[in-house]
């Protein structure tokens, strides 16, 4: 039996019970959101699971939410289960004080990468990562430029007035 | 022996490479071996290849910061500049992530053009590839060959939108104007002399005894550790695994099409040249197909020669020129597109395309204003650029170039 978005949801409810929320499914695209303190437990079962088989990370993200107080930061994962064709996408929220993430690279090498990447822009703390360093900014930079705190044009400009066309 | 002090350098070799009796080589960040600029130090004994540090990131344009200020439209062009070699199929999957968005069903006939398009650029993606492993194998032959052929299907996309490289092709729902006939018979003039330059490229190296030789068993990786890298596109497909986007999660009507997708064993240099090369013919003979298509669809409807975007798209299609200088309504809303008045719906989206180095992504999440939240990009490069360390140790250095090439490293798509 083909793997579908609802024995997906009862599996991981089944075994995770209600640590598990905000089940939705934009585009048909299962949706869900998980604790930062078992992210890594939910990923470890979704790959060795033998029904559900999520053994290929497709992406790895981060995204700032600076109105949501106390989980401000949040890292999207999109995984693939490439046997049954279906993808997931798994939230993880953070406050920005204490933005610490467990690092999915000892299950997925490509998370590497992506972490970095998403440690470089958004300062999100991947604990266990191997070389948590910046990847594609210098390395002397001191802040995390994705974070929306900080606008595309140089605030202290006073020669380019947006005020009618920008925001 | 007085102690030898590590250089202050931010990049961490490793503890012993300054006692040990092995050389320490800083191939690039430009090289002409390297086809762009990356950085790798490495640790060598001999041409024996110890370990590899790469640096990314020297050509990082922000373009996800950039995004976030920017109305739809003016997205595309930043796509244009992630893979430039396949800057079309970038376009149209942007374009395609905005539709599933909006909920936008493009015409059959705008789905056949735009399959002809990304067929055709991903021909000259693999062609450039293809031919600079041959460059890098000492053949610089096929290179000025094939490049010809290139220069052709450049000038199909000129006809189309009027640009070569970084084309900025096509609009949401469909195209910004009808093809016009000499873009057609410059498509049926590449169809017929192609194939012919094609199978001379192949003859001078698939079964060349030096190209074989130097390829064959060079930078490979196998399928378990190629889907943990997270390949995707030509390079997984080398390795054995069968996964492309256009079969699995079928977008632009290539559910209706029949093609092969050809896989290799091994996935060193050779499967990955061998599997680009075939993939270049089942590009053709889905081109084929669509014109196939194309021809039939109009036969039975005329009307549909005149189809070229979707009606429903209305709201981001730019009206024809003759009515913004001659009408006030086209002219409002000529305006309103170009300063990206347009909201969108709020929504998360994820969509992808079968680029022409592997799955290219576009996670958008839009709050419902004029520029996207968030945008980010999947891009395969930068995703599978992180096996090389991997892949080239315990080869030759030289190994390790063709391995690179053979990869298809875009520096663009990696630095984003």
């Amino acid at each position: 039996m083909a793997l579908t978005n609802e024995t997906i949801q009862k599996r991981l409810t089944d075994k995770f019970g209600d640590q598990l929320t905000e089940w939705e499914s934009p585009f048909g695209l299962l949706t869900f959101r998980a604790p930062a303190a078992s992210s890594l437990k939910v990923l470890q079962f979704l790959y060795d699971d033998s029904e559900l088989r999520f053994r290929f990370m497709t992406d790895l993200t981060g995204v700032h939410y600076p109105d949501r107080k106390d989980e401000e930061l949040s890292v999207v994962y999109h995984l693939h289960n490439l046997i049954d064709n279906i993808r997931l996408r798994i939230k993880v929220y953070v406050p920005i004080e204490k933005p610490d993430v467990f690092s999915a690279t000892q299950l997925f090498s490509t998370a590497n990468w992506m972490e970095r990447e998403t440690f470089d822009f958004f300062g999100i703390n991947f604990v266990g990562h191997p070389n948590l360093i910046r990847i594609l900014n210098v390395e002397e930079m001191d802040y995390f430029p994705m974070r929306k705190e900080y606008p595309m044009e140089d605030p202290t400009r006073r020669d380019k007035d947006d005020e009618m066309f920008g925001r | 022996m007085t102690e030898i002090q590590q250089h202050p350098h931010h990049i961490k070799l490793s503890e012993e490479s300054l006692q040990k009796q092995t050389t320490t080589l800083n191939l690039g960040p430009t090289h002409p071996a390297t086809h762009g600029v990356f950085q790798n130090i490495m640790e060598i004994d001999g041409e024996r290849v110890l370990e590899t540090v790469p640096t990314v990131g020297y050509i990082h344009r922000a373009f996800e910061k950039i995004a976030e200020r920017r109305p739809y439209y003016q997205i595309t062009p930043l796509t244009d500049r992630l893979n430039y070699c396949s800057a079309p199929i970038n376009n149209m999957g942007w374009h395609m992530t905005i539709e599933k968005l909006l909920g936008i069903k493009t015409p059959k006939r705008v789905d056949y053009l735009r399959i002809i398009i990304m067929e055709l650029s991903r021909i000259a993606d693999h062609l450039v590839c293809n031919s600079v492993v041959a460059v890098d194998t000492g053949a610089l032959t096929g290179f000025t060959y094939v490049f010809q052929y290139r220069e052709k299907i450049y000038e199909i996309f000129e006809e189309v939108c009027g640009s070569r490289l970084t084309t900025n092709i096509g609009r949401v729902g469909g195209f910004e104007r009808n093809f016009s006939a000499a873009s057609f018979s410059k498509l049926h003039g590449f169809m017929e002399t192609f194939p012919k330059a094609m199978k001379e490229f192949e003859s001078l190296l698939n079964r060349n005894r030096i190209f074989m030789d130097r390829c064959i068993g060079a930078g490979p990786i196998n399928a378990e550790r190629a889907l943990n890298y997270g390949f995707t596109g030509p390079n997984l497909r080398a390795a054995g695994v069968d996964y492309d986007v256009r079969v699995a999660q079928p977008y632009c009507s290539y559910d209706e099409f029949d093609f092969k997708v050809p896989v290799g064993t091994t996935g060193d240099v050779y499967d990955r040249y061998m599997v680009r090369n075939d993939e270049i013919w089942e590009s053709m003979s889905i081109i084929a197909q669509a014109i196939n298509k194309l021809d039939a669809l109009e036969k039975e409807f005329p009307e549909q020669k005149e189809v070229f975007y979707a009606p429903e798209a209305d709201h981001f299609h730019l009206p024809p020129k003759e009515d913004v200088y001659t009408k006030m309504e086209a002219l409002i809303f000529h305006f309103k597109m170009i300063m990206g008045e347009i909201d969108a719906p709020a929504g998360e989206v994820y969509h992808s395309v079968e680029g022409g180095n592997g799955e290219l992504g576009f996670y958008l999440i839009s709050d419902g204003g004029r520029t996207p939240y968030r945008l980010h990009f999947r891009r395969p490069c930068f995703i599978y650029y992180q096996a090389y360390p991997e892949i080239v140790k315990d080869g030759l250095l030289s190994d390790a170039i063709i391995t690179l090439s053979s990869l298809n490293v875009i520096a663009g798509e990696l630095d984003a």
